[in-house]
């Protein structure tokens, strides 16, 4: 089961997810994603406090925008992820293939870097 | 020690199945970073077999047992009716061509791969069972 919220700060959308993502849910961020590079943002923060949980299949989501964001030149940010949900991006080697930074001003400040 | 669980064919039962293993491995006193990668694996497993060999049908059952028969080592097997998906027999995609291709799958059975230590498959009496050893 998972929640999103969506929440916008000055020309960037932030992507806050709650709870888990798994096979059943990982719809769920998709579409939210979908809806932000559908509304034109070109700086995405995902915040992760909150995420428990990820999958191979959240994982597959992450990943299918990657090409994407490098064709319409948007940034994207996670930030804030435990440690337990660090591990699975680490076993995939995934750490390198996306930005991951600690908390939402190094974020903000990588995804503003990667903006210039 | 032999714990069992069985539960129909419904995505929306994997969380059951994660916090089965979690107790589980709680109850064994498995370091919390080790129980997360494992849960993942059986996740990715069970989520595999529900999709791809009976296409989310809520009728058609799996049972999870997981054996403690040694002190560092764990057994999952995966019970179901003669399914027939070896993940032994899938080479994981690379993760440049799986960008490339904008793909959402192919990276479970990469994790699970990583993850455990061992995978092996066999059938008795008209069941599929998918065992899986992980060394602690």
């Amino acid at each position: 089961m998972v929640h999103i919220k969506r929440l916008q700060e000055g020309g960037t959308d932030i992507i806050a997810v709650i709870g888990e993502i798994d096979a059943s849910s990982s719809i769920e961020l998709d579409l939210a994603i979908a809806k932000s590079v559908g509304e034109g943002f070109k700086k995405i923060l995902v915040d992760c406090h909150a995420l428990e949980y990820i999958s191979s299949a959240g994982l597959g989501v992450f990943m299918s925008y990657i090409e994407e964001f490098r064709d319409k030149n948007i940034k994207m940010v996670l930030f804030g992820l435990k440690d337990k949900v660090t591990n699975t991006f680490e076993i995939l080697g995934l750490a390198d293939l996306l930005n991951i930074r600690e908390n939402k001003t190094e974020a903000l400040k990588l995804a503003n870097e990667l903006s210039v | 020690m032999n714990y069992r669980y069985k539960i129909g064919c419904s995505l929306s039962n994997l969380k059951g199945i994660r916090d089965f293993v979690r107790t589980t491995l709680n109850e064994n006193h498995v370091p919390e970073l080790q129980i997360s990668a494992i849960v993942l694996a059986l996740d990715e497993m069970c989520s595999n077999l529900m999709i791809h060999a009976h296409h989310c049908n809520p009728d058609h059952n799996l049972e999870l047992c997981i054996n403690h028969p040694g002190q560092e080592t764990f057994i999952f097997e995966i019970i179901d009716d003669g399914s027939v998906f070896d993940i032994n027999h899938f080479t994981e995609p690379e993760m440049g061509s799986l960008v490339q291709e904008k793909r959402k799958g192919g990276l479970g059975i990469r994790l699970v791969k990583s993850i455990m230590d061992k995978i092996e498959y066999s059938s008795e009496g008209g069941k599929s069972i998918c065992r899986l050893t992980k060394n602690i």
